[in-house]
């Protein structure tokens, strides 16, 4: 197909499809099966954490004990909101509402900018209190060390998870800012109509994903042993 | 020959291969059938790097005491040569070469329904590869392909953290391939192919790509938990730090035993349109053939413990895995029963394609059933870890998956490169395969049987008759490689012309100037009828 042939067609319309009809269904299709192969990626995280869970619960209850459930519940209140945001500039994309797509994209950002800033506060912490796994881990100042013979060992198995997990959720928004960022700016160049805006639905679909998988986090960390 | 006249049209035409020159048009292509090109030769590089490696190992297994490496060299040939022709070769072979190419010609579309991320996959693919290919030069890996811990994350002193990362970035390939080819055959079918007039290699890559989408991921999280153990030391699967080693081998075998129908289903996907084809008949019992793709997806996700029956997992988990392998072999079985009955007074004829695929019949026969050996219980305990093993796996990746891979490049190659090859030569290499095949790998099912244990440097005397016959057919086996690397090569320039349908077979690749122009189709096709409706295609000749 030649530069001009692909002119002649309607804006946002890749040669191989027939019609933007067509190039939506196989863009939101396309996504869903992305977003099935993450559930199976964070699967795999899940299914060993249910593991050692059972295996080494006390540990597991001493470990969440040190995190800070404020911050936890903040952040979760931080990425609900900038789920409603997302789902409000898809909405605004459809109508083509041009101005308010940019605004909700751009206060998405800031929410999950706001959440990794209190993660990364998170963070700090651990490695304040040493209890980073492999890096820095001398425990014994915290309420850990209440913990019985040989579980010091297990809860760092806990913290390990603690940090593969959030961490590769940190990871996932960090690149769905990136998309948003990409987002932002082509929907201020008025790249997106009524009739063309699969992108924003597509990346909107990535952020709810990432968003659910927070959802199960704050509990499977912050809420384990009911100390609250 | 009507070469001559035929000439001058073809090279007027746009095709593909000559709507664009030069390096850029190559490594920048968004074509579909380009990119299958760049595939083809980076998975031919892999072929020849993870083929010299298992050269190196028949050499030097001539000898009892081992005739040319140091026991840690040869731990390395076989752990390089399993993840090279595992995860560079047969995983991208079938799929991302002819299914690249194929895929969007037989929906009829003009390419799949996301180019950008097809030729990323390729890239990915070489990222990954150039990873494993460091490793490997710069001093190898021994873990094996399986990278079993603890040994893989605490106690091995080579490049295991390079492999693992090449192979967990080669995966994303692997996912962003299937995921391109489950869109394409929902949602870019020409007008009036439904899902029952697909062929059935389109089955067979749709039940392909659910297993590369559901189970490369849980490999990628497997590789990327067993690299934070390496680097870090914390206890994942190394039971000295806490950790369960059994969890790792679940988690692998989770995404590698499927794996294994990653590598066959494609073939199998071959084979069924190669036997319509040079059978001029329907494929029998088109609809029990398709299901049973799907079928051998969705059950061959649930019988991963059968690879450790020996290693701790509960008695009980073993009986359950035991009888779901058992249940996996039926829609095996069922392809080949419905192959055969296809063959039943069907009008035969023997080009090269067909030999590849009659091949594929029998080694894959033999192959599923010594499977059955291993899937019981009590014979895998005698069995398991023995050559037998050995002989099993490559009957049905090198007998089934490269055999099929084989007839499905001879099958399309008029249509991808737009020439013929010499038929009689094709023929031949095509017997020497077969031929040096069996002379390598049967005598392993004896000294699989007999007890010699597999990724051993050495091997007590008496076994030395076996062990210098399988040596004697790997060379065999490698002439027969050799031989159409240099015929296909030549027919590129010096080879007949082919028409756009040289074998009359049905489907709508061949429906299409060979090589095709780069939008595939002048005009999108209307299908209506069925596939492999070779007898209506016989009553329009004689009707004529």
């Amino acid at each position: 197909m030649t530069e001009a042939e692909a002119h002649a067609q309607p804006a946002g319309l890749a040669h191989q499809f027939g019609d933007l009809e067509q190039q939506q269904s196989a863009a939101t299709l396309g996504i869903w099966v992305f977003l099935v192969t993450e559930i199976m990626f964070f699967g795999g995280l899940f299914a060993s954490y249910a593991i050692y869970r059972w295996l080494y619960f006390a540990a597991f209850e001493g470990g969440s004990h040190v995190l800070d459930i404020r911050l936890g519940a903040t952040n979760t209140m931080v990425l609900l909101a900038s789920s409603l945001t997302m789902a409000l500039s898809v909405r605004s994309a459809q109508t083509g509402n041009r101005k308010a797509t940019v605004i909700f994209l751009i206060a998405t950002m800031i929410l999950g900018g706001i959440f990794l800033g209190i993660k990364g506060v998170e963070y700090n912490q651990k490695f304040v209190e040493h209890i980073v796994p492999g890096l820095d881990w001398s425990p014994e100042g915290t309420v850990l060390s209440r913990l019985a013979p040989g579980g010091l060992e297990h809860a760092q198995i806990y913290f390990f998870f603690y940090f593969a997990m959030t961490g590769l959720h940190a990871l996932h928004m960090i690149i769905g800012m990136g998309l948003l960022l990409w987002l932002v700016v082509r929907a201020h160049k008025g790249a997106f109509t009524a009739s063309y805006f699969a992108p924003v639905e597509v990346v909107g679909l990535y952020w709810h994903f990432v968003d659910i998988v927070w959802i199960f986090l704050f509990p499977l960390l912050y809420l384990i042993g009911g100390r609250y | 020959m009507s070469t001559a006249t035929l000439e001058p049209r073809v090279h007027a035409q746009r095709t593909y291969l000559n709507a664009d020159y030069g390096w850029k048009s190559w490594l920048f292509t968004l074509d579909h059938k380009r990119i299958a090109l760049l595939y083809l030769v980076s998975i031919t590089f892999f072929f020849v790097i993870g083929g010299s490696f298992a050269v190196l190992m028949r050499i030097h297994l001539t000898e009892p005491q081992g005739a040319l490496v140091q026991p840690e060299t040869y731990n390395k040939l076989f752990t390089l040569h399993g993840i090279v022709m595992i995860f560079f070769f047969l995983i991208p072979s079938i799929p991302a070469v002819l299914g690249n190419f194929l895929v969007p010609l037989m929906v009829g579309a003009r390419d799949l329904a996301f180019p950008r991320l097809n030729l990323l996959s390729w890239y990915i693919f070489i990222v990954g590869g150039a990873f494993t290919l460091y490793s490997a030069i710069a001093g190898g890996v021994d873990v094996g392909w399986t990278f079993y811990p603890p040994y893989s994350s605490i106690y091995s002193q080579t490049h295991v953290t390079a492999v693992a990362v090449g192979v967990f970035i080669t995966g994303f390939s692997s996912i962003l391939t299937g995921l391109n080819f489950i869109v394409t055959i929902h949602k870019m079918r020409a007008p009036g192919l439904t899902w029952f007039r697909l062929p059935l290699f389109l089955w067979a890559m749709y039940a392909t790509s659910i297993i590369m989408t559901l189970g490369t991921p849980v490999l990628a999280i497997t590789l990327f938990l067993l690299a934070l153990e390496h680097l870090f030391h914390v206890g994942i699967f190394s039971p000295e730090l806490g950790g369960d080693p059994l969890l790792f081998q679940h988690l692998f075998w989770f995404y590698s035993h499927p794996a294994v129908y990653i590598m066959i289903l494609p073939a199998m996907g071959v084979v069924s349109e190669v036997i319509a084809c040079f059978a001029r008949k329907r494929i029998f019992g088109y609809k029990i053939v398709a299901f049973s793709s799907v079928a051998i997806a969705v059950l061959g996700f649930l019988v991963w413990g059968h690879h450790m029956f020996v290693t701790g997992q509960s008695v009980y988990a073993g009986l359950i895995f035991s009888l779901l392998s058992f249940l996996v072999a039926i829609p095996s079985a069922i392809k080949v029963f419905n192959w055969t009955s296809t063959l039943y007074k069907g009008s035969i004829s023997y080009e090269a394609p067909m030999l590849y695929a009659l091949g594929f019949i029998g080694l894959f026969t033999m192959g599923g059933l010594t499977g059955l050996f291993l899937a019981s219980l009590a014979t895998d305990v005698h069995l398991n870890g023995t050559y037998f093993i050995v002989a099993h796996f490559h009957y049905i990746m090198v007998g089934g998956a490269v055999m099929g891979y084989l007839g499905g490049i001879h099958f399309w190659w008029p249509k991808i490169s737009g020439r013929k090859y010499p038929n009689a030569w094709a023929a031949l290499a095509a017997a020497i395969v077969f031929v040096g095949f069996n002379l390598t790998f049967f005598p392993q099912f004896i000294l699989g049987y007999l007890g010699m244990p597999r990724r051993y440097a050495f091997y007590p005397a008496e076994f030395q008759v076996l062990n210098v016959m399988s040596s004697a057919g790997a060379t065999i086996l490698g002439v027969g490689y050799l031989i159409p690397l240099v015929y296909l090569i030549w027919s590129m320039r010096y080879g007949p012309v082919a028409e756009s349908n040289p074998w009359g077979a049905t489907g709508l690749e061949w429906k299409t100037p060979s090589p095709p122009p780069p939008e595939n189709f002048a005009e999108i096709p209307v299908v209506n009828e069925e596939a492999y409706a070779y007898s209506a295609q016989a009553q329009e000749a004689t009707g004529d």
